[in-house]
């Protein structure tokens, strides 16, 4: 089977791989690219374990063909911190002990920060409208809900 | 009045030492290994219900380029029939291994029949395709009530009812009848003014976690084989592939990964096996993950039921007797959680007269696993429906009637034991005195209330205290981490050592590498390797305090440990400087060497958890929708270690509860092939359903433990399912006995009740 060569941005960095047709951007994030933040909860869209960011727009990468992304900029769950300096919504999920087992919680920082970059100072219904795509099974979504109010409180200052 | 002990760590909220991790996507879950040469394993389901397998064909797709190894029932070892402890239930291995790959029947969609590794999954999946099953379709049976009656189609050949007066002559899908009492029901109802009976039907519900089951493994030519899979028990998981493969312990070496989410659904082994077989058969690491529709048809929900409840009150609000039958779908093989469902229903309640008849039901469904205080919430849901509505009848505030009949320390359950110290009296009245119990309620709102009981358990913990040249300190256990459990274990070492949680390193070690340890189950961790950890630390102690003697130059006696120093006990002893544990880490090599502090024990005296839910609702008349507008969840915690991460719990068992009130149900087409295999139709809540949980924690200590903490994970998904159906009922006046309330049903129920629907 012949592969596809693609073109990419992630993160910032210029990167290129080879995929087969039917693999999508998740498949080739985790096992050609090693970058396994990006979690696979059902391959379907429903769950938002697998959150990217593919030219500002907020996609679930298991529903993006990993050839559309060429020449696009994506970014993930490990281009979030600044090297050692954590985002603030990172921050305060671990303040606010917003993750149990932790496993939809790349998912949902990425969804939360693509939230407040457009909501600088969004309502809790927005926030759990906004989210209602990320599922949590541990937390029942409140100290979820008040990290990401908090964050938006912090960052507008 | 306060004589609670205060603590300096111990309740406090430190940052998780696992966080920075799991907010970077750093950590290491299940699918997450990689090793040189791997591949990817794929396991081929069946797409019936009930089904003998005439042949199975895997010729062609070993031909295909790619393919290393393809695996079927024939190659893992034939088990005898015995059972055994495994996780939370008793097991039969050769049902265990007969789960893990079918040998002459299958038993359900999504039973696995084959399983293949390649060098890629698309190859994998393709091989999966080439390999032919012939099978002879059978008559299956999906629902309990109806696999009781005596013409259903019977699964095994070898089940006899246990339990009955006479062994049957014929075999049968009732695995089990067993029965609890006390006093005399027939009495009881008697003595009561007001009697009710209901019959209540439950849904299967799956656990939900996020994370499919995934593993790696890695078999060498002498036999030494390491596993990497999401568990919550690895030790546990090496029990059970052992036993299936027939290894020693010794040759595998399992290694837990973070755990994304199991709720007892992750205390069961699947792929498991069949990783450690292919990779055997390929000579390479084998990694295996399921997709989630494998999750859901082939990974154990809990059990759908049908449950009778009768119950007695008098006029002045005692309840005098409670009687219930509970039918437990056990899915493919016997082992439902009726036992304990029957040993909870009536446990809150300090009445004279009780008497529950449980049956273990086989049907065609996948066989189910632990689920969150397995058992006890289907049963407590029927009971604490009918005890509102008994409260109703005789005009008595339903938390009136939980506070007057409430178990308390002295109450002998039904099912046995006095109860010790409980906190349950006090926490019902903290619901009573609650601001939420009082707000008031706009149009179509209603709330109710409900109880949870679940027992807890202890069980083997090993811990180890490493204390580092440098004073910092090596903390190391066998419990995974589902919850933030490392943080608590911090705290506890924190507290014994008197030194702050930043110096201390928890890990997660395998099982080549610390003594047996029970699983993360039954609410048994904080608890259990919590005391261990404890114990570790307080052999350190003594270590550090000889160390601190042997430099002084004074006997042991003579040296004492506060707040993280080693000091004299008085200036009798002799005038010195305190010791701090870096200072005697520094010189341990000239007095003795290295400073380990362990623990082995298997942990004693778990106390119960009790809980109350107040929940309020908002009914759309229009459409049936229930949206729940306010919850609150009221526990008796023992002691809160990290009373974040108890909160937590509060919080994430009561959404799953919620969803299991309103949407998730187990939806099976005529053929008994599982309809809704996935997130977009097996609907759990999502952050837009729910509302904030409120959680009022009550702290009665548990004296079996060093600091009082009784297991909080299960209790309080227990309440819910009762708490949102009896708002329903306050908001409509109508009583929903069929879990889901989903729109649907709502709607039909209110249309009933307004003298029929015009659809």
């Amino acid at each position: 089977m012949s592969k596809y060569h693609v073109t990419t941005s992630i993160n910032g960095e210029e990167v290129e791989f080879l995929c087969e047709a039917q693999q999508t951007l998740l498949d080739v994030l985790r096992d050609e690219l090693e970058l396994t933040g990006s979690k696979e909860g059902c391959s379907s869209g429903d769950c938002g374990a697998c959150s990217v960011m593919v030219d500002d727009r907020l996609v679930c990468s298991c529903l993006v063909l990993a050839t559309e992304a060429e020449g696009a900029k994506v970014e993930t769950i490990e281009g979030m911190a600044d090297g050692d300096q954590l985002h603030p919504l990172q921050q305060k999920f671990l303040e606010h002990a917003a993750l149990q087992c932790g496993i939809c919680t790349p998912g949902i920082l990425i969804a939360a920060k693509a939230l407040l970059e457009k909501h600088p100072d969004p309502s809790e219904e927005e926030t759990r409208y906004w989210l209602a795509g990320n599922l949590c099974r541990c937390t029942g979504y409140d100290k979820i809900i008040r990290a990401v109010l908090d964050t938006a409180a912090e960052m507008r200052g | 009045m306060d004589d609670a002990p205060h603590y300096k760590f111990v309740g406090t909220r430190p940052i998780r030492p696992d966080g920075v991790e799991k907010v970077t996507g750093r950590a290491a879950y299940g699918a997450d290994m990689v090793l040189p040469g791997m591949l990817h394993g794929r396991v081929l389901r069946s797409p019936h219900a009930h089904a003998r397998i005439k042949s199975i064909d895997t010729s062609a797709a070993e031909k295909l380029s790619g393919v290393k190894a393809v695996m079927t029932a024939a190659d893992m070892p034939e088990i005898p029939n015995e059972l055994a402890p495994a996780g939370e239930m008793m097991v039969n291995f050769r049902e265990v291994s007969d789960n893990i790959l079918a040998r002459t029947k299958v038993l359900y969609d999504g039973h696995a029949v084959a399983a293949v590794a390649a060098t890629s999954p698309s190859i994998a999946e393709a091989a999966c395709k080439l390999i032919k099953v012939e099978y002879e379709v059978l008559p299956h049976v999906i629902d309990p009530v109806a696999a009781m009656a005596d013409d259903a189609p019977v699964l095994h050949d070898h089940i006899f009812t246990e339990g009955l007066p006479e062994k049957p002559s014929k075999p049968s899908n009732v695995a089990k009848r067993i029965e609890i009492g006390t006093g005399d029901i027939e009495a009881g109802f008697k003595d009561a003014d007001v009697v009710i009976e209901r019959e209540f039907n439950t849904a299967a519900v799956h656990q939900g976690y996020i994370e499919p089951h995934a593993c790696l493994a890695n078999f060498t030519f002498d036999g030494q084989t390491t596993l990497f899979c999401s568990t919550q028990g690895h030790f546990v998981v090496r029990a059970i592939c052992a036993k299936v493969l027939q290894m020693e312990l010794s040759r595998l070496r399992v290694t837990a990964s973070e755990i994304g989410g199991g709720f007892g659904g992750k205390t069961v082994v699947y792929l498991e096996p069949l990783s450690i077989v292919l990779s055997r058969k390929s000579g390479r690491p084998v990694k295996m993950v399921m997709s989630r529709e494998d999750v859901f048809r082939a990974s154990g929900p809990t059990s759908g039921a049908n449950v009778w409840v009768k119950m007695g009150i008098k006029k002045d609000g005692t309840l005098v007797a409670g009687e219930a039958v509970l039918k437990y779908q056990a899915g493919a093989y016997p082992g439902s959680p009726v036992q304990p469902g029957c040993m909870c229903a009536f446990a809150p309640y300090d009445m004279a007269n009780v008497k529950v008849v449980g049956y273990d039901v086989v049907t065609n469904r996948p066989k189910v696993a632990a689920y969150r205080a397995p058992g006890a919430p289907i049963s407590e849901y029927a009971v604490e429906s009918v005890v509102d509505e008994l409260a109703k009848a005789v005009g008595i505030d339903p938390i009136d009637v939980r506070i007057k009949n409430a178990a308390k320390e002295g109450t002998r359950a039904a099912y046995g034991p006095k109860f010790g110290p409980i906190g349950y009296l006090d926490l019902l009245n903290k619901v009573k005195e609650s601001e939420h119990y009082k707000a008031p309620l706009g149009k179509n709102q209603g709330r109710g209330i409900a109880a949870g009981f679940w027992f807890n358990i202890g069980g083997e913990s090993c811990a180890t205290i490493n204390i580092n040249e440098d004073g910092t300190i090596g903390l190391v256990e066998g419990s995974p981490d589902i919850g933030g459990s490392r943080a608590s274990m911090a705290l506890m070492a924190a507290e014994t050592l008197g030194v702050s949680t930043d110096r201390i390193k928890p890990i997660i070690a395998d099982t080549a590498s610390l003594g047996y340890t029970f699983l993360t189950g039954g609410s048994r961790t904080t608890f259990a390797t919590g005391m261990a950890v404890t114990q570790a630390a307080q052999n350190a102690i003594q270590q550090l305090r000889e160390r601190a003697a042997k430099i002084w130059d004074i006997p042991v006696e003579a040296v004492e440990w506060e707040d993280g120093f080693a000091r004299p006990t008085s200036s009798n002893a002799g005038d010195f400087e305190p010791l701090s544990i870096g200072d005697i880490a520094a010189k341990a090599g000239k007095t003795g060497g290295p400073i380990v502090g362990r623990a082995e024990i298997n942990a004693a005296g778990a106390a119960p958890g009790f809980g109350a839910h107040i929940c309020d609702v908002e009914v759309d008349e229009e459409t049936g929708r229930v949206t729940v507008t306010r919850y609150t969840a009221v526990q008796d915690v023992g002691k809160a270690i990290h009373p974040s991460y108890v909160e937590g719990q509060l919080q994430g068992g009561a959404a799953q509860g919620i969803g299991w009130a309103l949407n998730e149900e187990y939806i099976y087409d005529k053929n008994g092939k599982l309809d809704n295999p996935g997130f977009l139709d097996y609907r759990m809540p999502v952050a837009s359903d729910l509302p904030m949980i409120e959680t009022i924690l009550v702290e009665c200590p548990n004296p079996n433990h060093p600091y009082g903490v009784r297991g909080v994970g299960e209790t309080p998904i227990i309440p819910p399912m009762a708490a949102v159906a009896n708002a329903v009922a306050a908001a409509t006046g109508v009583r929903m006995t069929d879990l889901p309330m989903s729109p649907p049903k709502v709607l039909a129920a209110l249309g009933n009740a307004n003298g029929g629907g015009d659809d």
